[in-house]
């Protein structure tokens, strides 16, 4: 429940009287403020400067130091205030989060000490208010990375145990770790180079003897290109087998984009190798060699940029895909609207629509080669057009993948971001999970009730006999549960489960009942049953067998102890105990998932509360200690202790 | 909208500020006149600059300390209590139905108490006017928990009775029933049904009209309530909430 709230549940239970005319149960008992404190000033001594508050606001939070009892550690009897020896500006914002219910990070802190603070504040860094949140995620992401820089430089360090195998793997994945892994390096670089400057100088028509055409390089020294592509495919494939069998993971280092790229760079030359001896495929053969100029992109290895631009395209494709697409459209458009507009000139380059594409790709990127013009009036203002709008069509997804490029130089923070788009979801789940557990609240503690109500009841007939100190000890021990804040908030929900005559379930054993449908069987052993509502004598008999035989001393005997000896000592009207009110309807407690009945039924009492209530007239038990029926007038005292 | 009472404290508030400051009546005309240029040359925000003016006017301060303790039954230190929840949750000094039904709700984690709250807020806001101020808020409260029980039922009855007409009608009752069923949710043991409500109507019916004619009047309310011991047993149960 937030802070501001908290003030006002006074409200809320004050409304609660809206349903009173409706309900036709009997209400709980309202939780009293046992000796009701008038709300005073406390002073927080923060390393010499002085805050104060009220009691209350610190309340408002009890899971936290200040809330709960610890602070009482830090309390200095002689000035009569709570000395703390922290940082006195950190703890502005921690004092602000009392008050107003929001926690915020302030800017100009450094993150590690505010972590410090909250930590010992016992406040979760996640309620952080959205202003702040995102501020204080990325300065801890900042703060983690430069932490994890530092242990990464640590790591490079060779650790006592690596295997040969990963020795060579960390050698190949970063090159500084070693002088070989450096050599390596350089010399596999060296190699890439040689393999494409080859593969292009072999092109390169040599000088000729003069009777003869002028003949390429390669075809001139084959022996001398032939063995330079030998070495270096040698090279290539040594090295793509050293990584392959250094990898860790081999299947997925097979799979990745590198070792793609290598193949494809070497398996040209092994197909040529077998294949030189049949004619036809020569020609295949030659193609093949193309795919030697992708040994070019093993640099990427080598170089960072070449990555980046990788990625960029990549993550870019979405702009891409649509600035083909737009191109397209407006290819097409144009292409045909030229054919038609050049169709009447005669000796149009313009013969058919896909000979009117390459005109009009040449005119929308500017390029303007001039093989093919338009002729008639028509095809020059359309072509003037088609070059506007290329122009147009081109320059805008171009900034778009331009910025992608220099975001990806953040590359890690883009990933980490990533990373906290998950943290972000925990934290929403975690904050739902505080949310919803001020509902799961609820039922746990009718179920602490239950617990509670037992040990009293097993306690009741010694305590009897003493008088308000017992019971004085029995409301701290069940004060201890419970804030006041929060049993008079589960007063409220009980009141509207009495009102309409339903009880709140989590949400599994909402399913399991749901999925059961009207699977009702309550085996009727008493007499006294509801229609409408389930068994409540008979859970309790069932449940009193499987439960400590404590119980058990109390079930029977129970019913008319306590309320006799009320009788007997108090004559009347004022009891201090723990006096439960029968429900009517029956209802979940964890022991309920302890059964394993097919009827998934028990009963237990309604919350426990200590409270001063008069008894008015005495008690009216019948033996199986629950006949209630929802119409309202028949019952007159509907105080009895529960048959446990 | 610029309401005319408004509309003459904006007039009050500009003379005020004109007399404060020894503008001239000219100049202020002309800063008038501006405005409404701009007014009408914007054409979205019809009543912007109204609109703004009336944003800050509906700060509201609640009447003294004594006039609240004269008209409630509360002590001083108790309105001083309330008031300063009240101010911490609504700074402006006035609660609107959002953030009523968002305070209420959050008291009622599993179910939807947005309609009941929609019936609270009507029932507090006494004068009408769309917002519950401290007074209001003060007024109701203290027939709550310092009321007779005589007072507590006339409340009640007027909760229930939406259109204010001086009987609840079973459609009003039903409405009322399913807000407070609403309440509960979703995740109920026994489950809920579609007739549960109607049928706790039903019962409420047969307990409280008296003379069968289909509507509860305030007498006959008052009576049944007044004869129901359990009823009458609630509504002492909040006493000693503040």
């Amino acid at each position: 429940m937030a802070a501001g709230v908290a003030a006002w549940l006074p409200f809320a239970r004050a409304a609660a009287i809206g349903w009173m005319p409706v309900a036709n149960l009997p209400m709980p008992v309202a939780p009293t403020e046992k000796n009701k404190r008038q709300d005073e000033v406390i002073i927080l001594n923060v390393s010499g400067r002085r805050f104060q508050t009220w009691r209350n606001t610190l309340d408002r939070y009890p899971d936290t130091l200040l809330g709960s009892s610890e602070k009482e550690f830090f309390y200095n009897e002689e000035t009569k205030e709570y000395f703390f020896d922290r940082d006195p500006d950190v703890f502005r914002s921690v004092l602000n989060f009392y008050r107003t219910g929001k926690l915020h990070y302030p800017r100009y802190e450094c993150i590690s000490s505010y972590d410090e603070e909250l930590a010992f504040f016992g406040i979760v860094p996640e309620i952080i208010g959205d202003c702040c949140y995102e501020e204080y995620k990325d300065r801890k992401r900042e703060n983690a990375e430069r932490l994890m820089d530092d242990q990464e430089d640590n790591k490079d360090a060779k650790l006592p145990n690596m295997t040969f195998r990963e020795t060579m793997w960390r050698a190949f994945e970063n090159p500084h770790t070693s002088t070989m892994a450096l050599v390596f390096y350089y010399v596999t670089g060296f190699f890439i180079a040689v393999s494409v400057i080859t593969n292009v100088v072999e092109t390169v028509p040599c000088g000729s003897a003069p009777n003869q055409k002028e003949v390429p390089c390669g075809e001139r020294y084959t022996v001398a290109f032939f063995c330079m592509d030998t070495a270096c495919v040698m090279i290539f494939t040594v090295e793509y087998l050293m990584r392959l069998f250094a990898a860790p993971n081999r299947y997925r280092f097979m799979r990745s984009v590198m070792s793609i790229i290598d193949v494809v760079a070497i398996l040209p030359y092994y197909i040529g190798l077998v294949m030189t001896d049949n004619e036809d495929v020569s020609g295949a053969f030659v193609t093949l060699r193309v795919f030697r100029v992708f040994r070019i992109f093993k640099f990427s290895r080598h170089s960072q940029g070449l990555r980046i631009l990788g990625y960029t395209l990549k993550s870019c494709a979405s702009e891409l895909g649509f600035l083909l697409f737009s191109l397209t459209m407006a290819i097409i458009i144009f292409a045909t609207v030229m054919f038609y507009a050049e169709k009447g000139s005669s000796s149009s380059k313009f013969t058919s629509i896909p000979a009117s594409f390459w005109y009009t790709i040449v005119t929308m990127t500017t390029l303007g080669y001039g093989d093919m013009v338009p002729k008639t009036i028509a095809g020059k203002i359309f072509g003037s057009i088609c070059s506007l709008s290329g122009v147009l069509v081109i320059a805008l997804p171009v900034p778009v993948i331009v910025s992608n490029f220099s975001r990806i130089y953040h590359q890690n923070q883009r990933a980490d971001k990533r990373r906290a788009q998950k943290v972000q979801k925990a934290r929403l789940a975690r904050i739902r999970l505080s949310k919803a557990g001020s509902s799961s609240a609820f039922l746990h503690s009718k179920r602490n009730g239950l617990f509670n109500e037992a040990l009293e009841l097993t306690q009741l007939p010694y305590k009897m006999s003493l008088s308000e100190q017992s019971s004085t000890k029995e409301e701290q021990h069940l004060g201890k549960s419970s804030s006041l804040l929060e049993s008079q908030h589960h007063h409220l929900l009980h009141c509207l489960e009495k009102t309409t005559n339903h009880e709140f379930v989590d949400e599994q054993y909402y399913q399991q009942s749901y999925l059961e449908g009207g699977l009702q069987n309550y085996p009727p052993r008493s007499p006294s049953l509801s229609s409408q509502d389930g068994v409540t004598g008979t859970c309790c008999s069932r449940r009193s067998k499987k439960h400590n035989t404590p119980l058990r001393n109390a079930s029977a005997p129970a019913h008319m102890q306590p309320l006799t000896h009320p009788q007997t000592h108090h004559h009347g009207l004022q009891e201090l105990s723990t006096i439960h009110i029968q429900p009517l309807s029956t209802s979940r407690s964890s022991l309920n998932m302890r059964i394993d009945e097919p009827a998934p039924l028990n009963c237990q009492s309604s919350q426990i509360t200590t409270a001063i209530i008069s008894i008015p007239t005495p008690p009216v038990t019948t033996p199986e200690g629950d006949a209630h029926l929802p119409t309202g007038p028949s019952h007159q005292n509907v105080v009895k202790v529960s048959a446990l | 909208m610029c309401t005319p009472s408004k509309g003459a404290q904006w007039k009050n508030d500009l003379e005020h500020i004109r007399k404060d400051h020894g503008f001239s009546r000219k100049v202020l005309l002309n800063c008038c006149l501006v405005r409404r240029i701009i007014t009408w040359a914007s054409p979205s925000p019809k009543d912007s600059v109204e609109d703004e003016l009336e944003l800050s006017t509906v700060r509201h301060r609640p009447e003294g300390l004594e006039q609240l303790e004269a008209q409630t039954r509360f002590s001083r230190k108790e309105l001083q209590i309330l008031y300063r929840g009240f101010k911490n949750e609504c700074p402006s000094g006035v609660v609107n139905e959002e953030t009523f039904k968002d305070i209420y709700s959050q008291f009622f984690p599993q179910g939807d108490a947005s309609t009941y709250a929609h019936f609270l807020f009507n029932a507090f806001d006494t004068d009408h006017n769309g917002s519950v101020s401290f007074e209001d808020f003060v007024m109701g409260l203290s027939i709550l928990l310092r009321g007779t029980v005589q007072e507590k039922l006339i409340w009640a009855f007027n909760l229930y009775d939406i259109n204010k007409d001086g009987y609840i009608s079973k459609e009003e009752m039903l409405d009322i029933m399913k807000a407070i069923y609403d309440m509960m949710g979703k995740c109920t043991y026994p489950v809920l049904k579609e007739e549960t409500p109607r049928q706790h109507v039903e019962v409420f019916f047969q307990k409280m009209d008296k003379n069968k004619d289909g509507v509860v009047t305030i007498d006959e309310f008052i009576d049944s309530c007044q004869n129901d011991e359990n009823i009458m047993r609630s509504m002492h149960l909040f006493e000693n909430v503040l």
